[in-house]
């Protein structure tokens, strides 16, 4: 059942991203800067929005992790986290690439971007807690409250920094992070966000598998050294 | 009985700080190199580097150094002889042990931050009598976010393999906001502009000291107990 | 009746998917001593740290007359005392008791505390931190500790190790103390003698599940290895 299901997945990942790349190929005006701005604006803000779906869906299971116990929903969150910080990741990288191609700095401290490092920073410590603990019960339960501090710090943060540079003239770059949308590019965002959201449902099943099969080893080693 | 026991940690914690002085002493430490440190990082002294724009920044990096130094072993130490099960097994509610730890910290990490206040003040010519009440208080509030946090990160990672290392991983992103606002206020205040006017800033730092406080308390027994 | 009955029921306990503890089921009759025996690794450790409110089974419950371990008012008549010492060693013996003390709410606190300082011998060295203490006194100490509020129920795990001669005779002139006075006792250890002299049930564990739960047999005294080898596995 599963099999075939994560097939599809790919495929239709695969396809939708080729559909953009087509769309932008044919359809919207084509100069030198503006294709790394299509880019930009289509996968790396499909990334941010993917990653942001797998956080929120990561809450969601941690909280019913807490008041079910089925360890189910720990390995889903598990993956999900996971693969959230890796499109948060890609996310970054790309725009990052593109601000040193098209404006000459790899980084600016505007609200968006420091507040997404900021979540990046609290998801990567997730991942390291995740590391340190052995024991699976301690580690779904740490796990579930990080997972719930870091969503409301997440959202907190944003406000706050939000709320700051508005006190301080920000610098040049507004247009990063989603202004300047010109007229006929909402419906190339949806599909690019399918592609990436896709293709973050596969990774995150097979994540989610791995810990479950991880977590029978781990049972079935306790057992051999206990009796 | 609740705010008896409450009490009744705060006054442990502080009293076996007292007698071995551990944390206090290494936080000052750590607070005064820290503070020459900066010196030679940023030299003082030139007059194109307009040295009063950093103060504040200053002031709280060298705070967040030595809380993150001082608060890392607030739950560690119950380790020892298994303290910690005897405090778990006693009829107190896991929030009256975290808000107990967290009045201790508050007050020592208060003690220290104001002598580092006199130390910065004597070390980079800073005049910090205007608004000198209101400092404080901006200090204290920030002071409350950093043992807030402290502490429950502190109760967290107690369970962890790598315990003194991960508690900085987890504090300093969480104390990101309450930082920016106090960063904020202490500057304005150092260059003369009351609170009233930062108001803004002020409900951010208040704000973040009472929902987090509550979602630690609403989380602790969990971590601790689970 | 104020007797208090310690009832465990349905309880598992999961590390993981790994059963430390499957389906736990017995009671515990009020002034009964119960030694709980079993191999290391069995599940011993496990169940007291449940039995006293440390640890939050998986599934099932263990109730005091009704109402949860997990409740601060239960764990007020309970006492436990586990592998370690659970004392501060920059602390004094008297300071190390008031806090206990305060934490458990004793009306009179203060003469609490010097009762048990008395009783365990250490009423001269009360102003002592516990890090100069002896061995030994460290572990009177800990045993004062755990009969400070008078509790209804103990939990021990393995009481009798690691005590030198001294805590043991203190330790048992307490035990026999509340047992005269109808309390109740659970205690694991791997000191048949001296618990299956103590005791009046006994319970056996073996890989999480409870093999034997009744009263103590004569056999078990005369033959310490009747007990493995009748309901134990070899």
């Amino acid at each position: 059942m599963r099999e075939p299901i994560k097939y599809l997945l790919a495929v239709v990942s695969l396809g939708l991203a080729l559909w953009v790349v087509y769309l932008i190929a044919t359809t919207l005006p084509l100069e030198v800067v503006n294709v790394g701005a299509y880019q930009n604006i289509y996968f790396h803000v499909g990334s941010f929005a993917t990653a942001f779906s797998g956080f929120f869906l990561g809450l969601a299971a941690s909280l019913l992790y807490l008041k079910t116990g089925n360890f189910k929903y720990d390995s889903f969150a598990a993956g999900v986290n996971e693969i959230a910080l890796l499109f948060a990741t890609v996310g970054l990288a790309m725009g990052s690439i593109w601000g040193r191609y098209a404006w000459g700095i790899w980084w600016d401290w505007d609200p968006r971007l420091t507040s997404m490092l900021l979540c990046w920073l609290v998801y990567a410590g997730y991942l390291m807690m995740r590391g340190s603990v052995d024991e699976p019960s301690t580690r779904a339960r740490l796990s579930a409250v990080l997972s719930i501090f870091g969503c409301l710090l997440v959202g907190f943060v944003y406000k706050s920094i939000d709320w700051f540079r508005t006190q301080h003239p920000p610098a040049v770059f507004a247009f990063r992070g989603g202004g300047g949308m010109g007229p006929g590019m909402d419906y190339p965002i949806m599909i690019a966000w399918g592609s990436t959201l896709c293709l973050g449902i596969l990774l995150a099943m097979v994540r989610m598998e791995q810990a479950e099969m991880s977590r029978e080893i781990d049972a079935l080693r306790r057992e051999v050294h206990t009796y | 009985m609740y705010f008896r026991q409450l009490w009744t940690i705060a006054a442990k914690d502080l009293r076996s700080e007292w007698r071995t002085r551990e944390a206090v002493n290494a936080s000052l430490a750590f607070s005064i190199t820290i503070l020459v440190l900066f010196s030679i990082a940023f030299d003082p002294d030139n007059p194109d580097i307009k040295a009063d724009l950093l103060s504040a920044g200053l002031l709280w990096m060298v705070y967040s150094f030595a809380a993150a130094l001082a608060l890392s072993r607030t739950f560690a130490r119950e380790l020892q002889n298994d303290c910690l099960d005897a405090l778990l097994a006693a009829p107190i509610p896991a929030s009256a042990l975290y808000l107990g730890k967290l009045l201790g910290n508050f007050i020592l990490l208060l003690a220290i931050e104001v002598i580092s206040l006199g130390a910065f003040s004597f070390l980079y010519n800073v005049k910090v009598a205007a608004h000198f009440w209101q400092l404080l208080l901006t200090i204290a509030l920030g002071t409350w976010a950093m043992a807030a946090m402290g502490t429950f990160f502190s109760a967290l990672t107690v369970n962890l393999r790598l315990r003194e290392l991960m508690l900085p991983v987890f504090i300093y992103p969480a104390l990101v906001p309450a930082l920016l606002a106090s960063i904020s206020l202490t500057d304005g205040l150092l260059h003369g502009i009351p609170l009233s006017v930062n108001d803004g800033a002020v409900k951010i730092l208040v704000s973040f000291d009472i929902i987090f406080t509550s979602l630690a308390v609403l989380l602790i027994d969990i971590v601790l107990v689970g | 009746m104020n007797e208090a009955a310690l009832e465990v029921s349905g309880v598992w306990k999961y590390y993981g998917d790994f059963p430390a503890l499957r389906d736990i089921a017995f009671r515990v009759i009020p002034g009964s001593t119960v030694a709980l025996l079993g191999r290391n690794g069995a599940g011993k450790t496990t169940l007291l740290r449940i039995l006293a409110g440390l640890s939050k089974p998986s599934r099932g419950s263990v109730t005091i007359n009704g109402m949860s371990v997990r409740e601060e008012a239960t764990r007020r008549r309970i006492g436990v005392l586990g592998h370690g010492i659970s004392l501060y060693d920059e602390l004094s013996a008297a300071e190390n008791l008031s806090l206990f003390a305060k934490l458990y709410g004793i009306a009179n606190p203060a003469k609490r505390v010097d009762e048990m300082l008395e009783r365990t011998g250490l009423d001269r060295v009360r102003d002592g931190l516990a890090r100069e203490f002896s061995r030994g006194m460290r572990q009177r100490l800990a045993v004062a500790r755990v009969f400070l509020h008078d509790p209804e129920i103990l939990i021990l795990d393995e009481p009798f190790t690691a005590l030198d001669d001294r805590a043991i005779a203190v330790l048992q002139a307490l035990l026999n103390d509340m047992r005269a006075r109808g309390r109740t006792i659970v205690m694991s250890t791997h000191q048949l003698r001296e618990a299956l002299e103590l005791a009046t049930h006994v319970a056996m564990i073996q890989r999480g599940q409870i093999v034997y739960a009744g009263e103590r047999k004569q056999e078990m005294i005369d033959d310490t290895g009747w007990l493995y080898r009748t309901y134990g596995e070899s």
